[in-house]
């Protein structure tokens, strides 16, 4: 087993049996296919169209923790699945337009009046509609040409949104709610852990400040 | 405003709820109440006999499912399908409805005398909820304005203040860590609000007693406010001088008004109140339709607010 991914690091730590990136796809498409299957016949309950947006939003937030988890566990406990980030990540988009696609298309019924009226005066449609807008940049060079065009360093540099992504989505689920239930919350605590663990290691590795002049 | 009819049904196409139960199930049923009522809880639902009302409107019926199935009662979590599965440990039997505050006979009435002593109506109104969607649901209930005369209130009663159950050990939303409401869930209305003829105390539903998650085995209904405004399990109804605290109103206080009625011309902070889905309509590709003015009631009810900011009286 060796590891081919070109970014420094992705050999650290072991791999597990490896599976083809595809059946990361296909695997990741099922609850898609299956609530458009569950939509059309009449299986998502009294109120199937919010149901549908719900799910394919909330499964477009899990895919991008499950993208987040991959730094994480690769260094703290040295899993590396480093290979199939990029399909987590584009799912994570895909999942994010097809809830985009249900908000526009079955929700408000394409009367852009109305959504451009919710973009501008509602704080979590803005919030959503602007996490959407950053995951279009990280989709479209979310493959090795386009790293190779801008260089390692500014695509990482770009990739980065990723987090504000993050910050984006759980904003969007908490503020789509009434009052404050548990499972937005849950899902924002797991955004705060992931990006936190990130911010305390990088802090820990910048140089140690000067000591003041006595 | 025009109360909007939808001229496609016809009045004769509702299945009246003679069809629903037949004359043998409703004998059945009143033996049924008198039996539910000894026993230590009463889950089954049995037929509740009621007359017909004008005021019912003749737009088609949410199917019961949909009715029984999507729901919003914290108490027993904050899922729509939350109150089906876990509002069944509810004991609703024995249920006493306590009558105090500013009236001149406080009472505690059990709730089947409630209902033997009240002329029951069906009254298929419509019901929209503060996030967006409706449903025309048929209740079986009394006007609340008669409840109301027999307590007496005294002059200086201007508000009647609402109270839910209470019981953690029955209502596992009260049992969470971090509870989404102040409970237990209070409510309340304008004294000439409560007093009104489409106010009703519900009892049943599409032609028998409430589910528990439609709120056993007496809940609110006020058809021209938002939903949350029904509050549900009444067991204590007050009469007092000044506006009560509500529940969501506490919790959100800009967002959930005291008075809450349907208004698209105000919308809720965080998302428009002009258009709802219509539960059961169209499916996935359910159209929204237009909200109406006081949810359609505006004719009878405006009067009401006349001279009221309903943007600052929300």
């Amino acid at each position: 087993m060796h590891g081919k991914a070109s970014i420094p690091g992705a050999k650290k730590g072991f791999s597990l049996p490896q599976v083809p990136k595809i059946l990361v796809y296909l695997v990741g498409f099922i609850p898609a296919v299956w609530l458009f299957y569950a939509g059309i016949t009449d299986q998502l309950g009294a109120d199937p169209m919010r149901y549908l947006e719900q799910a394919l939003g909330l499964w477009a937030l899990r895919f991008l923790i499950a993208t987040l988890t991959i730094t994480p566990l690769r260094q703290l406990v040295s899993i590396n699945l480093l290979r199939y980030r990029r399909a987590l990540g584009l799912l994570t988009f895909y999942y994010a337009l097809l809830h985009l696609v249900t908000y526009t298309v079955l929700d408000q019924g394409l009367d852009f009046a109305a959504i451009g009226a919710d973009i501008v005066k509602r704080p979590y449609i803005t919030i959503g509609m602007a996490t959407f807008v950053i995951l279009v940049p990280l989709a479209l060079t979310s493959n090795n040409a386009a790293i190779r065009r801008l260089g390692g360093q500014a695509w990482a540099k770009l990739h980065r949104l990723v987090y504000v992504a993050a910050i984006g989505a759980a904003l969007h689920f908490l503020l789509v709610v009434k009052s404050w239930p548990m499972e937005p919350m849950v899902y924002a605590a797991i955004v705060v852990i992931l990006l936190g663990y990130r911010l305390v290691r990088s802090l820990g590795r910048a140089p140690a400040p000067r000591r003041r002049p006595a | 405003m025009l109360i909007r009819r939808s001229s496609d049904i016809l009045p004769s196409e509702i299945t009246p709820r003679e069809v629903y139960l037949t004359r043998r199930q409703w004998m059945a049923g009143t033996a049924g109440l008198a039996l539910a009522a000894a026993l230590p809880q009463g889950i089954e639902a049995a037929p509740l006999p009621a007359a017909k009302s004008p005021f019912s409107t003749d737009e088609k019926l949410t199917s019961r499912e949909d009715v029984t199935s999507y729901n919003n009662y914290y108490e027993f979590g904050v899922d729509k399908d939350d109150p089906v599965k876990n509002a069944g440990s509810l004991k609703t039997s024995p249920w006493t409805v306590t009558i105090d505050g500013l009236v001149g006979k406080p009472q505690e009435i059990g709730i089947e005398d409630l209902i033997k002593s009240s002329t029951l109506e069906e009254r298929i109104y419509r019901m929209r909820c503060v996030e967006g969607w409706s449903m025309v649901i048929p209740w079986v209930g009394f006007p609340l304005a008669d409840l109301i005369k027999r307590a007496e209130p005294l002059g200086s009663a201007k508000y009647v203040a609402f109270e839910t159950v209470s019981r953690p050990e029955e209502m596992s939303g009260l049992r969470s860590i971090f509870p989404v409401l102040d409970w237990p869930y209070r409510e309340g209305l304008r004294l000439d609000e409560a007093m009104h003829p489409l106010t009703i105390l519900a009892v049943g539903l599409y032609g028998e007693t409430l589910p528990n998650q439609n709120g056993a085995p007496i809940r609110l209904v006020v058809p021209w406010k938002y939903g949350f405004k029904g509050i549900k399990s009444i067991t204590r109804i007050s009469f007092v001088e000044k506006q009560p605290p509500t529940a969501w109103n506490k919790q959100a206080p800009h967002e959930y008004g005291f008075y809450a009625n349907v208004n698209p011309n105000v919308d809720h902070p965080r998302w428009s109140q002009a258009t709802e889905r219509r539960i059961g309509e169209g499916g996935l590709f359910v159209k929204r339709r237009q909200t109406l003015m006081f949810n359609g009631y505006a004719d009878q009810v405006a009067s009401l607010y006349q001279g009221m900011d309903l943007r600052k009286y929300y």
